[in-house]
């Protein structure tokens, strides 16, 4: 794959935004970048789901909740090193999602939708209840966790650099996928389920992979993501909101490319920071966000970048 | 014992309202295929219809019903036309995310209006007490209001040469068309039945307890629950699973914590989904 | 020659609807068996029970010595069982290679990307799609889509091919040229079973023909046998195409 341009790219990229707020030593970029980066992690995931494979997953959030909460339970209550908590929080939701996907994904479309919502909704509510979990508290970290690293101070630079490393990984993920006999049977999938089973796609078996990888690396970034924070609890890891603002993303820059989603958590981003800071604009942040949404789905459905790609269909060769 | 059986009695009398609420998605849903995630900020402009109408109007709380059905029935052929009928018969996403677009405005318009912080519509109505349990005559109210309006959409559905077009149009659009239905606007009024009866069982619900701007999304989620249980696109189903949801809740909360009863219809929602994709109730289709 | 396809007593049932009744039917290696029957008769039902998108009620499927009943569809496709479909199912938003591509991926030799990619040219250059390998599969014309069909199918390097009126629709010209087309896979080896509507061509095209009406089998033998038969006859009653097809053909 390193053969390709695209890869190279991704790398870069990745280096630009870890090293420029790490050598200008400035916070407020940092943590701009920081929210940035969260939004690439969960839009390029749930592009997995959403634009190669065609299911409408408005709960991808609850990955990212759930790695974040096995991470913290480790750290506090086992005193793992949050990396390797981060890790382990990973590989459990992907291989709970492998397990609980194969009964979910039975459903097909609206229904496996409804579904996600549901699943995220009771996740939430079990660990409302769950006291090993502290409950509707949450668990608080103590500043001694974050020692190890030698300090706060030096624990968020750290979290933010592999939290960017994750990102980059995701990038890369979708690039993978997409150009791999795996990603071609996902996109018949996506295209035409009973076509895809027919030619051959392994769908059943696909799709609950799919599921499963989406789930890895947003699960390990919750964990990254609630440590930097000290403190995880049951409203803020199951955000249905955040969940959906991910796919407005993914749908802003354009569903089943490869950069379209980092493209769209980026603009985001940007225009949620400009709606806040401005006066009279900062009660309708939501109300704006909704209206673009709206504008993209009737008009642009295939976002910046499949509007890009119809204008000038070279530009699909050179940006996978 | 009798505290049980209050407890149900009156699950089954809010869980009515809940069938109410459902029978505006599920009606959506069969009839053009969309699920209307907007569904619970219309029950939240239906609880502030009743605000409106009580404090800035000092009107009778009943004069929210009617006023509630009109309004949300022009306001949902409105609706229609602006996020709903570009996006039909393309894939579920856009009109998922088309309604959600809409639920997104309302609520963000809500919240600068109103702000999140709850209110409370209290209404009086005569109680009965019955061994010294009281059954609070709102929640009696409602539960009749929304059987009589649920009549009448059965009414209007079977008895009536609209009902017939709308009927029609559900089952197949195309042979519609071309017996001369005037499909679009069908498509446009069924929109609109399903946004008054969702704004009218917002209205009801607000008659019995405190809402926030935000309230939506319990109601719509219950709403997903109930049209589970009824069967996706089966309004009478929907009235006999709100009463179920209901009558889980009643039977529930004497036993349980209520910070459990949500993880209960959550978990209830996935398994019945996975279980019963075409819903317990729904005997129509074979 | 030795038996590819054993259909053996195989229904099913749909709601209130007997679409298929303990029908058996084989198919040899290398050979073409037409499979036709009035409107409603169960053709397309008999597909679908034989490549897994439904389970018979009844009976057993054999394929290649191997018992496939109730086996799911991409099993099957993965054995050798390629299908082109009467309502065209093209990936659209793929483009006429990568459509192929994926045929040849999944399919029989379970081909790594690079080396399908290659069979997938192939195919659709042989089907004659090789000028609009690029084209976007939805905007192909409806002979297109259904020389794509055949060209995915082919792809897969299947040991029989499923035809499920891959000429419906096509203008007289086209018709030839598909004609031609499915006796070229032929001469390559790969058996055939196609249900058929327009009779000139499958008298013609057939080895043997298996006449399906009411879900069950009417008659069976040679195309000039089965023309001559007056049960065929009678269900074909008013439809004298059959007689004249037999005739026509050689």
């Amino acid at each position: 794959m390193w053969r390709r341009p695209f890869p190279w790219l991704i790398v870069v990229a990745a280096l630009l935004f870890a090293l420029v707020p790490y050598f200008t030593n400035d916070v407020g970029m940092r943590e701009s970048l920081l929210l940035a980066a969260i939004y690439i992690i969960l839009a390029s995931n749930l592009n997995l789901m959403i634009g190669y494979a065609g299911y409408v997953n408005f709960g991808n959030i609850v990955f990212f909740g759930l790695g974040g909460y096995i991470c913290l339970y480790l750290v506090t209550a086992w005193h793992v090193h949050v990396i390797v908590a981060a890790l382990i929080g990973g590989v459990a939701v992907s291989a709970v999602a492998l397990l609980f996907g194969t009964g979910i994904l039975r459903l097909r479309g609206a229904f496996f939708a409804l579904a996600t919502i549901g699943v995220n909704q009771a996740v939430q509510q079990l660990v409302v209840n769950f006291e090993p979990w502290g409950g509707a508290t949450g668990i608080y970290l103590s500043l001694d966790s974050y020692k190890p690293f030698g300090g706060p101070m030096q624990a968020l630079w750290w979290m933010y650099l592999l939290i960017v490393l994750l990102t980059a990984a995701s990038m890369l993920l979708s690039y993978v996928i997409k150009n791999s006999k795996f990603g071609l049977g996902l996109i018949a999938i996506g295209q035409n389920e009973d076509a895809a089973a027919v030619l051959g796609v392994p769908t059943a078996r696909y799709k609950a992979l799919v599921y499963s990888a989406s789930a890895f690396l947003p699960a390990m970034a919750g964990g990254l993501y609630f440590f930097k924070s000290g403190i995880i609890e049951p409203g803020a890891a199951f955000n249905l909101e955040q969940s959906i603002e991910a796919i407005v993303m993914l749908m802003l820059g354009g569903a089943g490319t490869i950069l379209g989603p980092a493209l769209g958590a980026v603009l985001y981003e940007e225009m949620r920071g400009i709606l806040l800071t401005t006066q009279y604009l900062s009660h309708f942040q939501l109300v704006i966000a909704g209206v673009l949404l709206l504008i993209i789905v009737q008009f642009v459905p295939g976002g910046l970048l499949g509007w890009l790609h119809r204008l000038w269909p070279r530009t699909r060769g050179w940006l996978q | 014992m009798f505290g049980i059986l209050a407890s149900v009695i009156d699950g089954i009398l809010v869980g009515a309202v809940y069938g109410l609420a459902a029978m505006g998605l599920t009606l959506i849903w069969g009839v053009m295929n969309v699920i209307n995630l907007a569904h619970g900020a219309i029950i939240v402009i239906g609880m502030f219809l009743l605000y409106i109408i009580v404090y800035s109007l000092g009107l009778h709380p009943y004069v929210a019903i009617p006023a509630m059905i009109v309004f949300g029935f022009l306001f949902g052929i409105v609706l229609y036309w602006i996020a709903v009928h570009r996006v039909i018969g393309q894939a579920e996403l856009m009109s998922l995310l088309s309604t959600f677009a809409v639920n997104m405005v309302l609520i963000g318009l809500g919240t600068a209006v109103w702000s999140t912080s709850p209110y409370n519509v209290p209404v009086s109505m005569p109680s009965i007490s019955l061994h010294g349990y009281t059954f609070t005559g709102t929640h009696i109210t409602a539960a009749i209001m929304a059987v009589v309006i649920a009549g009448l959409l059965y009414v209007l559905l079977y008895h009536t040469r609209i009902g017939k077009a709308v009927r029609a149009v559900a089952n197949n659009r195309e042979a519609a068309e071309l017996t001369g239905i005037p499909t679009t606007q069908v498509l446009a009024m069924a929109f609109g039945l399903g946004v008054a009866l969702a704004g009218v069982s917002g209205t009801l619900i607000a008659t019995l307890f405190p809402f926030t701007v935000l309230s939506g999304d319990a109601y719509q989620l219950k709403s997903f629950v109930v049209t589970v249980l009824g069967g996706l696109g089966n309004p009478a189903g929907a009235l006999l699973g709100g009463v179920a949801l209901g009558l889980i809740e009643g039977l529930a909360t004497p036993f349980m914590p209520v910070s459990w009863i949500p993880v209960v219809e959550f978990g209830l929602f996935v398994f019945c989904l996975i279980a019963f994709p075409r819903g317990i109730f729904s005997f129509t289709k074979a | 020659m030795s038996e590819l396809l054993v259909v053996n007593d195989i229904s099913k049932r749909f709601g209130g609807l007997q679409a298929v009744s303990h029908l058996s039917l084989t198919v040899n290696e290398g050979e073409i068996l037409g499979l036709i029957g009035p409107n409603g008769a169960g053709k397309s039902t008999v597909f679908n029970l034989i490549n897994g998108v439904y389970a018979p009620d009844t009976g057993s499927v054999e394929f290649a010595g191997q018992d496939i009943t109730g086996m799911p569809p991409h099993r099957v496709a993965r054995l050798g069982l390629a299908r082109a479909h009467q309502i065209v199912q093209p990936l659209g938003a793929l483009s006429v290679l990568e459509n192929c591509t994926v045929g040849a991926c999944f399919g029989r030799e379970n081909l790594p990307l690079a080396e399908a990619r290659e069979t997938a040219r192939e195919m659709a250059t042989k089907v004659g799609l090789g000028d609009r390998l690029d084209l976007i599969a939805s905007s192909l014309t409806t002979a297109g889509k259904k020389r794509l069909e055949l060209a995915r199918a082919l792809s897969a390097r299947p040991k029989l091919l499923l035809l499920d009126e891959v000429l419906a629709g096509l203008n007289p010209t086209e018709t030839e040229q598909m004609i031609a087309t499915v006796r070229q896979i032929r001469a390559s080896g790969i058996a055939i079973l196609m249900i058929e509507h327009i009779m000139r061509a499958v008298m013609s095209l057939s080895d043997r023909i298996v006449v399906l009406n009411l879900g069950a089998k009417l008659a069976e033998g040679t195309p000039q046998e089965v023309a001559e038969n007056p049960e065929v006859i009678t269900a074909y009653l008013g439809d004298s195409t059959i007689m004249q097809a037999a005739e026509a053909s050689p």
